[in-house]
């Protein structure tokens, strides 16, 4: 999907995921809510051999069960797809901060 | 209980204290009315509309509730906006399946996948999802998404309960909640003692019945009852609501004395907010601070600084008083994603209280490293759970020790504070001597359980957890004649201490220092009061 399309840049990172308790539903939604402000399509993965997900998605980022100090990758593309994984990137490694980033 | 009555009587566990006698009522998980379903373009439309108003109450309700129950809701909202998650379900319509039947089987799908998780947080989510469910479908099915009509003043019975069912229910005409399931440590019994409904849990199963009187003290259910249990039941009513009036005038009296020693009352707290309860300011200090709630929160494990800032807020608060601090008791009944140890095959045996600290000490030391720091601010006290043998205490000390050492090395205000153990493993108890510290606090609550072989969340085994049992009296009172020998201060934390049945016993066993809820404080110092005056029972 992603991987093949030509359609505009790519940016990716890579963040560590030092929430406590790893990626539960406080954490999926101030994930999924950050990556809905952007217009770029946004794809996550907690490990490298795992199918990538849709970052605004709360289902799916859910079912990432993403344990703490797992490395969360992130990939995006669209018209503000570095601004979008600067953002995520920012948000993962604050751990979350409650007030918007 | 009773054999000379008519109506059944069930035994529970108490969740919320309180009296309600009314209609009993009993909440179905699901009210599956039938339901024609139309072409595809009116399922989808009725699915789509159904979404629209759940995703309107849940936001009313999240307005409404604030704090905690706010959080809960939030991630339901977020689920309702996932178009990953709801396009799916528009599409089987397209293929001809009703909406109901299209919603209910995309979300127990996710139900199924949470439920099966190793992660605690993750099943704990599964109530969240199922709660979503049930509200979608009730609109669906013509509901509207009401609770069915309730009566004023009914005691409500379900298997268990969400917190959002919680909150739309009028409870401004009293009432209470019988559950078969659930548990005192769940949202919704939060909300409950908030709010002062009482609710009763783990009931088992009931029958149906027009009335019900349900005694959130005694952890009773009484179904049908005659005139006697009527009249039994009110006299309890009555006894409770005069002992709480007198109880807080006897508040405000300087301090408990029982044949002429002073008893010490102390507060436990789970967290800060407990001490703006109206009753906190008349105790003698903070017995158990626990510290759990830390590590559950929304941003994990808080770092030296925001641990520093928790426990200084409530040193600030005691003044003067001590304030006992329990390091991270975590294990057991008690999991935390991410620190305590999966798949043991018996927890309460296992990796738990300063056994995990130790093992973990990049948790272990960030708090000490606070506590230490905090220690220069008032009287702090800080206590160790669940431990086995001396040798456990002394690592303890030496890795607290030598961060204090490194603090002060920096130039950073610390010191040790006292330290001292609770009481809750039979060999502590037993071997007492052993442990060189500053004061013992006994955990009744652990103790009774290891004790008597009793898993205290098994409903099934209520008969058996009788904290009066001779051989857990053995022990409280031997733990009191070690601390009155050896001249340091032995008191007891555990649920024991808050209900005034055991107070007697407590008191016949040497004890003189009591750490109870804030909200029992003015029953218990009554409870003394009485019994220091000759009212029997002493």
């Amino acid at each position: 999907m992603l991987e093949t399309s030509a359609n505009g840049p790519f940016v990716s990172g890579k963040v560590a995921l030092v929430h406590a308790v790893g990626m539960h539903a406080r954490p999926a939604v101030k994930l999924t809510k950050l990556a809905k402000r952007f217009q770029a399509q946004i794809s996550i993965r907690a490990s490298a051999t795992a199918d990538w997900i849709n970052a605004k998605s709360v289902a799916k980022v859910m079912a990432l069960r993403a344990p703490p100090n797992s490395t969360i990758e992130i990939k995006a593309f669209g018209e503000d797809a570095d601004a979008a994984v600067a953002a995520l990137i920012e948000l993962v490694s604050a751990d979350f901060p409650d007030r918007d980033p | 209980m009773r054999a000379d009555v008519a109506g059944p009587a069930y035994r529970g566990r108490t969740a919320s204290i309180g009296f309600a006698r009314g209609p009993f009522i009993r909440l179905s998980a699901r009210e599956n009315s039938a339901r024609t379903p139309g072409s595809p373009q009116d399922e989808a439309l009725a699915l789509r509309g159904a979404i629209q108003s759940s995703s309107e109450q849940i936001a009313e309700l999240a307005a409404a509730a604030g704090g905690e129950a706010t959080q809960i809701l939030e991630f339901q909202v977020a689920l309702l906006e996932d178009q990953d998650f709801i396009d799916p379900i528009f599409t089987s319509l397209v293929q001809g399946t009703p909406a109901d039947i299209a919603w209910s089987s995309a979300l127990d799908e996710q139900i199924a996948d949470y439920d099966t998780a190793s992660d605690e947080y993750l099943k704990a989510r599964s109530s969240d999802l199922a709660d979503l469910r049930d509200r979608v479908l009730r609109i669906l099915n013509g509901g509207e998404g009401l609770v069915p009509e309730i009566p004023s003043g009914a005691v409500i019975c379900a298997d268990d309960l969400p917190p959002s069912r919680f909150l739309e229910i009028d409870w401004s005409g009293g009432g209470g909640l019988a559950l078969l399931r659930g548990s005192p440590t769940s949202h919704v019994a939060m909300l409950a003692r908030a709010r002062g409904i009482p609710m009763v849990v783990q009931l088992g199963s009931v029958p149906d019945a027009a009335i019900a009187l349900l005694d959130g003290e005694g952890a009773t259910l009484e179904l049908n009852p005659n005139a006697e249990q009527i009249g039994l039941f009110e006299r309890r009513r009555e006894i409770h609501r005069r002992s709480r009036a007198s109880a807080r005038a006897i508040l405000r009296r300087p301090a408990a004395t029982w044949r002429g020693e002073r008893i010490r009352l102390l507060i436990n707290i789970q967290r800060v907010e407990d001490l703006e309860h109206a009753d906190a300011q008349y105790a003698d200090g903070i017995g158990l601070m626990r510290t759990e709630f830390l590590l559950s929160g929304p941003e994990g494990i808080p770092d030296e600084e925001t641990q520093y800032r928790t426990y200084d807020e409530v040193l600030r608060w005691a003044d003067k008083r001590p304030v006992t601090i329990r390091t991270f008791d975590a294990g057991g009944d008690k999991p935390v994603s991410g620190f305590t140890p999966e798949g043991e095959a018996n927890p309460f045996l296992g990796l738990r209280g300063l056994r995990l600290c130790l093992a973990r000490p990049d948790v272990f030391e960030v708090q000490l490293r606070a506590l230490a720091r905090a220690a220069v601010r008032g009287n702090l006290k800080v206590m160790f759970p669940m431990v086995t043998m001396a040798a456990e205490l002394e690592t303890a000390r030496t890795v607290f020790t030598e961060i204090v050492a490194d603090l002060q090395a920096r130039g950073i205000a610390a010191i040790l504070p006292e330290l001292g153990i609770m009481v809750e493993v039979p060999a502590a108890a037993m071997a007492i001597g052993d442990f060189k510290c500053a004061f013992f606090s006994i955990g009744s609550n652990d103790l009774a359980q290891y004790v008597l072989a009793c898993d205290r969340s098994n409903g099934a085994l209520g008969n058996l957890i009788d904290p009066l049992h001779p051989a857990v009296l053995e022990l409280i009172a031997r733990a009191a004649e070690h601390g009155r020998r050896a001249g340091v201060s032995v008191s007891l934390c555990g649920d024991m201490a808050s209900d005034p049945r055991f107070i007697p016993a407590l008191l016949h066993c040497g004890l003189r220092e009591l750490s109870v809820n804030a909200s029992s404080l003015a029953q218990i110092k009554q409870t003394i009061d009485r019994l220091g005056h000759g009212g029997g029972g002493g």
